[in-house]
Order: structure tokens, then C-alpha cells, then sequence
């Protein structure tokens, strides 16, 4: 068959599943217990201990783990193992400011990318397949996954890393690219490049795209999946549980399969901690259930989403998690609403506009401003001022109908918002209303 | 047989301006007329040049440009000139968006460039009303 990397685990029965998850959560928790002291006292003042924890369902009774629970124990205080059984350190991009440092043994980096590889076979991969990686190389999680996954599928892996877009467009012509793993921003951008070079989709042998690593709409999907002619497929991971690979997208596009037996999900009610059931909104949680470097224990993604069971008809029957809905702690409340950037993009895709956007959000007089800064698409420039302006004014109704606030926009010159090779600086929020 | 204009969007920083121009005379390009209109958030700088084509060619690499057609008509230095030019524009219906006046060199004398929403239509007329405006070949020089 070929459609999956690993049919036996990938296809088992919820049986099968929660049999090799109690087994392996009771082992966990105990390594935890013997390796992490940090863990150990949070348990300890909960009033747990390892004896308490005999399988997935009591998994609530544990302490939960929060960023600010990986800046105080930084760097060593949540190693699972000593440091000579690890082999490899990888860190996050620190676009929130703090730096997680994340450890793996070797038996940790085979089994993310064999999470990567599941991820690679789901789009389409076998070893027929060229793997374009141009994740950004190196501390970032990115690259090294996809590209560990794409040698375990088979695939010549061209590992560009991100950037050098004129090179990465030579590549995959030259040697005829089937797949490429970037993030979504930066493959819209190489399909607007192509097209502005001439190319037509179909000049390109891209058949499927494995993009993750920031939000992304199902408008800016359908915008790629016709630039580059492809299938768009999405891939979540965190730094903090492995790097990308922990769920991702089947040919159904309706939801990431979660690799739920090394990833344990949970959805809580981010306000009391409360795990909600399926199919209910709330904070993603996971428990690493067989890493040796870095064993989190129910740690809060801060995303939220919604988890389902439902039978998926690719076959595999972990469960799956919806594209994350915004992330509890990137929500911005301005004059009291709730605003997800993802809406914005929504917004602006929808009346034509590309998603290269900023939000400046501030506080002037004690009030809310918030400023969306748009790049215009040199066809739509008019010499004539007032046209300008009637664009930026029904861009702000547009927006307003969407937030349900009232946003300033102003329309500025193609490029002169920082593009996202690696992550787009998508809010810039002035306010300072936390510490 | 109008003219071409090309405008550009100049952001409100400082030298942002001289350096466009610049790209222009650098290319030995002679900007005939301009006019700049400021906006709060950038200025569009709209000019009649020697070579439109090159200036296209060269500014787009950079910045956001817009080609337009437009009217350049010539005034006669009295009392009452460009009220007739409108009088015949508004009677036929065409609106006029902005407008700006130049003087060319001595062989050519004062001009008004009109931005109306039918450049051809508004030429024709104009003419026919033995009114004389210019077309590239006399701004090229």
C-alpha cells in the first residue's frame, strides 16, 4: 500500500492504542520521577506520586508544565537523563521572547523522525519522491526534522534550509522538487515569486507541500495549493514535545492525526485547568510518553483547538486536532475584544489582498489603537489619491465586520514589511500591559 | 495620442524623495513636470518625463509606479484660458480628477496637465475646439 510509514501503530485499533499508552505512561511518569527533580516537586506538592498513576486516566492528578516552568528550570532543570546519553540539543525560535532549550538521545530523535516520516508518507512521500526541506537549518526545529523524516521515507532530500529564494527556485526546477517543507508564508511567497518570474503551477513537478510552524487560514492553503499547484498539507509540532511532526495532516485535510502514541493529547479549559472532552474548544496539552531527554509531563501548548475520533477515511485512527484556532497567550484583547491575527489574514485574502500584514496594537489616552499596516499589490496602486483611500477605508470595514472592532488600516509599498523567511513579526503590541 | 504620467508612491521618511528622483536623473531621464500630492501616511509623486518607458523600467525595480494617461494642454497666458478648457470638459460630461500647470522650455510655453477619467475622449475634444495639446514625441526631448 505504501500510504502509511507505519501501518501497524498507525492503524490501530483505540484498543490497541490506550494499551500501549497506559504501559508506557506508567513507565513515564516514574522516569520522570527518578530523573526530574523539578517534576518530582511539583508532584509532590500536589500529592502525587507515580504510585497514583496507573494508566491515561488518571494522567489528570498530574501537575501541569508551562513556559514559565521551562524559563525557571532553564537549561538543565527538565532533563530526563544525564547529559551523556544525549546527543543532540534544539531550541526554539524565541519569537515570544523566551528561549526553550530542548534535549534528545538518540532513541528521541528516531522516533521524531518517524513522526516526520508518517507525516511525509501521508502527503504522498515514498522514496520515488525529491524532498525539498527549506525549514531553517540548525537550533530551529524545523529543518532537522522533516529532513530526518524525509531519509527515513527514502526521498532525496535536498536540505536547502531556509532563505536564498533565487537558489531554492533553481533546485527545484533543476532537479524537479516533488515535495517541499516550509513554512506557509514562505512557501506563498516562493509561489508569488514564481509566478512574477513567469512560471505557470503546472511548470513545476511539486505535487504536495508540508508546511507548519506558524498559523496559517484555509484561504492562504487554497491561495498556495493554486500558486504552486499543489497539495497543501498542514504539520504541527512544538519545540517543547519534539519539533514538527507531533500531529499532522492526512489526504482528508480536516484535521492533524496526533502521533498519539508518543504524544498524549489533552484539551483543558485554559481559565481553570479542567479537561474538556472531545470535541470541545480549549488549551492543547501533551505528555511525552517515551522521551528520555525532555519527558513533559502535561505540558500547555497554549493553542487552542479541538480534538476528534471521528473515523477518518485514510484509515489511521490516532486521533486528530484541528488547526490551532489562536493560541491563548498571542489573543489579543483590544478595547475588549478578542482578536486572532488569523482573522485578519482571513480578511485580507478574501478582498484580494496579500497576507503580508502588521498589526501595531497601542494604548493612546487610555484607549485601544490598533493599526494594520498592508503591503498593496503594484497593480492595485492608483495615482489618484482619493482611490487610495476608498481601498484603505473598505479594507477597514471589511475588518471591523470581521472583529467587530473598528481597525485603522494603511496601505503601504510591496516588501517593506519584513517577509518571513523563517517567522513573520506579525503583532507588534506596544501597550505593555503585562509586567 | 495623450501623454503618459507616471506616478509614484514615496514614503513619508526622510530622503525617500530625492533618493527616487535621483534614480531618474542618474539615468539621464529630464523631468518635464511634476507634482506631488501628500497623503498622511506617503506622497504620490506624478511626473511627465523625457522617457516614460525607461522610467517605468527603472523606478518599478523599486518602488510601487502606476502608469496614467493624461492631457497636457497648451495656455495662452490671458485672462479666461483655462476656464474655456474646463467649460468644454464639463459640457461633455468629463470630470476631471487633478490637475497641474507647467511651463515648458520657450518653443513650448505654458501647459496645464489634466487628469480626467478619459484622456482620449477630453484630447479629441479640446482639439476639435482648436485647442493644441502635446503628445510624447514633444515632450521627449
Amino acid at each position: 500500500m505504501g500510504r502509511y510509514y507505519q501501518p501497524e501503530i498507525e492503524t490501530a485499533s483505540r484498543e490497541k492504542l490506550t494499551e500501549i499508552q497506559n504501559e508506557k505512561i506508567v513507565k513515564q511518569v516514574k522516569h520522570v520521577w527518578d530523573n526530574v527533580p523539578y517534576y518530582r516537586n511539583l508532584m509532590e506538592q500536589k500529592g502525587v506520586t507515580p504510585d497514583d498513576i496507573k494508566g491515561i486516566a488518571d494522567l489528570h492528578k498530574l501537575p501541569f508544565l508551562t513556559k514559565a516552568d521551562l524559563r525557571d528550570a532553564y537549561p538543565y532543570g527538565l532533563l530526563g537523563t544525564d547529559l551523556k546519553n544525549c546527543v543532540r540539543i534544539q531550541s526554539t525560535s524565541g519569537t515570544t521572547g523566551k528561549r526553550v532549550v530542548a534535549f534528545y538521545t538518540q532513541k528521541d530523535i528516531d522516533l521524531w523522525e518517524e513522526c516526520c516520516a508518517r507525516a511525509i508518507v501521508a502527503a504522498g512521500g515514498t522514496e520515488e519522491d525529491v524532498c525539498q526541506v527549506c525549514y531553517g537549518y540548525g537550533l530551529f526545529t524545523g529543518g532537522p526534522g522533516l529532513n530526518g523524516g524525509s531519509h527515513k521515507v527514502g526521498c532525496l532530500t535536498l536540505p536547502m534550509s531556509s532563505g536564498n529564494t533565487e537558489r531554492q527556485i533553481q533546485f527545484m526546477m533543476d532537479l524537479g522538487s516533488t515535495i517541499i517543507c516550509c513554512t506557509p508564508s514562505y512557501a506563498a511567497y516562493i509561489g508569488e515569486t514564481l509566478r512574477d518570474m513567469g512560471y505557470k503551477p503546472e511548470d513545476n513537478k511539486l505535487k504536495a507541500g508540508i508546511f507548519g510552524a506558524e498559523p496559517w487560514t484555509e484561504e492562504m492553503r487554497h491561495e498556495i495549493e493554486k500558486l504552486l499547484g499543489i497539495k497543501a498539507y498542514d504539520i504541527y509540532g512544538l519545540t517543547e514535545t519534539t519539533g514538527p511532526g507531533v500531529s499532522f495532516e492526512c489526504e482528508e485535510q480536516t484535521g492533524m492525526h496526533i502521533n498519539e502514541d508518543h504524544f498524549y493529547p489533552e484539551i483543558i479549559n485554559p481559565e481553570t485547568g479542567e479537561v474538556l472532552p472531545d470535541g470541545e474548544l480549549g488549551e492543547l496539552v501533551f505528555t511525552s510518553l517515551d522521551k528520555e531527554g525532555f519527558p513533559l509531563l502535561r505540558y500547555r501548548t497554549r493553542d487552542l483547538c479541538v480534538l476528534s475520533k471521528k473515523k477518518c477515511s485514510c484509515g489511521r485512527t490516532h486521533v486528530k486536532m484541528s488547526k490551532p484556532k489562536g493560541r491563548s497567550d498571542d489573543m489579543l484583547i483590544i478595547r475588549g475584544v478578542n482578536v486572532f491575527p488569523s482573522q485578519i489574514e482571513a480578511v485580507l485574502l478574501n478582498e484580494g489582498y496579500s497576507p503580508n500584514y502588521q498589526i501595531i496594537v497601542d494604548r493612546v489616552n487610555n484607549s485601544d489603537t490598533m493599526d494594520i499596516n498592508v503591503e498593496l499589490a503594484p497593480e492595485l496602486f492608483s495615482d489618484i489619491v482619493s482611490e487610495n483611500v476608498k481601498r484603505e477605508k473598505s479594507l477597514e470595514s471589511a475588518m471591523r465586520t470581521m472583529l467587530g472592532i473598528g481597525p485603522k488600516v494603511h496601505l503601504v509599498a510591496p516588501n517593506t514589511i519584513v517577509r518571513s523567511e523563517g517567522k513573520a513579526v506579525r503583532v507588534i503590541d506596544k501597550r505593555k500591559l503585562i509586567d | 495620442m495623450a501623454i503618459k504620467q507616471i506616478s509614484v508612491y514615496v514614503e513619508n521618511k526622510m530622503g525617500k524623495l530625492h533618493d527616487m528622483v535621483k534614480e531618474v536623473s542618474d539615468a539621464d531621464i529630464n523631468i518635464r513636470a511634476s507634482m506631488i500630492a501628500d497623503t498622511a501616511e506617503f506622497g504620490i509623486f506624478r511626473m511627465i518625463v523625457s522617457d516614460t518607458d525607461k522610467a517605468l523600467r527603472i523606478l518599478s525595480e523599486k518602488s510601487m509606479v502606476n502608469i496614467t494617461k493624461v492631457v497636457a494642454v497648451k495656455m495662452e497666458d490671458k485672462t479666461g484660458s483655462l476656464t474655456k478648457v474646463l467649460s468644454i470638459l464639463k459640457d461633455a460630461a468629463i470630470s476631471v480628477e487633478y490637475m497641474y500647470a507647467f511651463a515648458g522650455a520657450a518653443e513650448l510655453g505654458a501647459y496645464v496637465v489634466l487628469r480626467v477619467n478619459n484622456a482620449e475622449a477630453a484630447e479629441k475634444l479640446l482639439n476639435a475646439n482648436g485647442i493644441s495639446t502635446l503628445n510624447d514625441e514633444d515632450i521627449a526631448l
